[in-house]
């Protein structure tokens, strides 16, 4: 198996700038499109899959936080014309490997759902730009629902590297619908599962939990992916109580490089309101400026 | 070797594709060599700061795309100051494009732009459908456009180009027009206007609520109108629409297109560009051909013979 030592490693201009409150640099590599061929496809649980492709080259250096542009196949009548965006759920340089956890939903996951071993598709990666890590932190708070929990595994695995204690809050609707909590204990995390089911996942109780494991742990960071309530709820937190926090963004895309301007939100940057690209100046953001 | 060089006007190009305005940006540098391109054509520039359309700005339709982007743009300044140096270090010529809210807007801009070491020309976008209501814009009438071009030709001596718009009902009298007030090529063209339509919210599809069709749906109407522009104009016409293979690009060529532009392909294929050039060497080598610039225009457009005989 080839090792993809021989990549060009660039360290991320973004990052340097002094106006971000950046910690840790990791090396980020420009991205390519390959053709990677399929390992493993399989269903997970009911609702999602895994799909792990052979990807050697840039691919296999996505950082926590960066996603792929993924061309994915024609199904029957299910024909997409766009790329579809789909954060890396787990890279591997020494392997070569790239893994996705998706939830078949529409016209491009019908595609990638039919995928073959053996068979190929193009990958466009790895795009934007990733989370920020301090190895100075001792704690940080990883809060998740649905698939926004495969945005942040990659993450987790990064702060476990780093030897930062994590809590990871997994919100789902039930029990059976928990994406990657072996995961996150295996990577020594303190799960909390707060579900539907058992209304432990309403916003007040989710906002008791995180004030009582910030307070206990003293946690030094936040972050979130997937929904729109507990990044509101996470930027207040960080906010009112000086954590660094950030947010993986999902936005409709088409070419991922920033080209077309046609994933931009607004974010509030020193007082200002300004449009910024989510698949090149994010899909991560911090708490502060997100407006959603 | 085969000869893959164009003239357009002024300039020569080492071939003819090159990325059409809105596609192309310096994130590309990492899956494209600028250096393999004809041209580097950069998205449209406003002097002044905009922010663009609301969202959603794209939709997607069964081959191809439908946007309502709206030029967002961080204005003049910051283009020269930043984009132009990273540009220029490349050897394939950087064509900027503009857009203007008035005829003497463009004038500013070209005027402007005309001192800045690095730029080897101007395409006047005279046809975005998604500034003003309903997709008007200056090269929907000859005579609009006539000013415009007028206008930026009193001020700059640099290559202009001038991009038109398949939403014109007569689109051959505004390219003649542009010709007559000193362009020096122009650009078939802009997206075509259309609405879609979210039939679950009864609500358009898009923010801007029409906008802009592009992909390989629209290149058969584009490849008509750059044969019928190539028919009556004595400047170069540049082919856009719906490439994304050499074949495509070749129509072009035939229909009397000296160069094309690449757009949507690339969101899709970010290294179309490159395999379109390889092929088109490829095409040549196949049929013989020394060099890629005999085909234009060589379309062989006798009428054929009519279908049998009355009786």
């Amino acid at each position: 198996m080839n090792a993809c030592s021989d990549v060009k490693q660039e360290v991320n201009p973004h990052m340097n700038d002094s106006n971000t409150r950046c910690c840790q640099v990791f090396a980020v590599s420009p991205p390519d499109d390959t053709r990677a061929a399929v390992l493993v496809n399989e269903w997970v649980n009911d609702e999602y899959k895994r799909l792990v492709l052979q990807a050697d080259g840039a691919a296999c250096h996505s950082q926590p936080g960066q996603f792929f542009n993924l061309l994915c196949p024609a199904e029957g009548e299910h024909k997409p014309f766009f790329r579809r965006p789909m954060s890396t759920y787990k890279a591997d340089p020494v392997s070569g490997q790239v893994e996705f956890l998706y939830k078949v939903t529409g016209k491009g996951t019908y595609g990638l759902e039919s995928l073959l071993e053996g068979q190929t598709l193009e990958i466009l990666g790895p795009l934007g730009q990733g989370f920020t890590l301090s190895g100075d932190w001792q704690h940080m708070v990883i809060v998740g629902r649905g698939v926004g929990l495969a945005t942040l595994a990659p993450l987790a695995e990064a702060a476990h590297e780093r030897g930062i204690k994590l809590t990871a809050v997994l919100s789902a609707r039930n029990a059976k619908n928990l994406l990657s909590a072996q995961r996150f204990e295996s990577l020594g995390a303190d799960v909390i599962a707060l579900l539907d089911e058992d209304g432990s996942s309403s916003p007040e109780n989710l906002e008791r939990v995180l004030r009582e494991v910030i307070a206990r742990e003293g946690s030094n960071a936040l972050f979130t992916c997937g929904s729109k309530r507990i990044t509101r709820l996470l930027k207040q937190l960080s906010a009112e109580l000086g954590l660094f926090g950030q947010v993986a963004l999902e936005q409709q895309m088409v070419c991922g490089l920033g080209m077309c301007q046609c994933c931009v939100e607004v974010f509030e940057v020193e007082g200002v309101r300004v449009g910024k690209r989510v698949c090149l100046e994010g899909p991560v953001f911090d708490l502060a400026e997100v407006t959603q | 070797m085969i000869d893959l060089s164009v003239n357009v006007g002024r300039l020569r190009l080492k071939n003819p594709v090159m990325p059409a305005s809105g596609t192309f940006a310096e994130e590309l540098t990492h899956l494209l060599d600028f250096n393999q391109l004809g041209a580097l054509v950069t998205k449209t520039i406003t002097s002044e700061m905009r922010t663009g359309n609301p969202m959603p700005r794209v939709c997607e339709l069964p081959d191809g795309m439908m946007n309502a982007i709206g030029i967002p743009s961080k204005g003049a300044d910051a283009y020269i100051d930043k984009s132009v140096p990273f540009y220029r270090d490349f050897d394939s010529p950087l064509i900027v494009s503009v857009s203007a809210p008035t005829v003497q807007g463009f004038a500013v801009l070209a005027a402007r732009l005309s001192g800045v070491p690095g730029i080897s020309g101007i395409e006047a976008n005279i046809s975005c459908p998604n500034i003003e209501a309903h997709g008007q814009s200056f090269g929907m009438e000859a005579q609009s456009t006539a000013q415009v071009v007028k206008a930026m030709r009193a001020v700059t001596d640099l290559p202009l180009w001038v991009k038109l718009t398949p939403n014109s009902g007569h689109v051959t009298d505004v390219a003649i027009a542009a010709q007559e007030e000193g362009a020096d090529a122009v650009v078939v063209g802009n997206t075509l206007l259309g609405l879609a339509i979210d039939i679950e919210r009864g609500r358009a599809r898009l923010g801007n609520f029409m906008g802009g069709i592009s992909g390989s749906m629209i290149k058969p109407l584009m490849v008509r109108l750059t044969y019928q522009c190539a028919q009556v104009l004595k400047i170069p016409v540049i082919g856009c629409g719906g490439i994304s293979t050499a074949d495509d690009a070749l129509e072009y060529l035939f229909a009397g297109a000296s160069a094309v532009q690449v757009g949507t392909a690339t969101f899709i294929h970010p290294k179309a560009m490159h395999l379109i050039v390889d092929e088109l060497s490829a095409f040549c080598r196949r049929k013989g051909i020394a060099r890629l610039s005999s085909i234009i225009g060589s379309l062989d457009d006798s009428l054929a013979a009519p279908f049998g005989v009355q009786s």
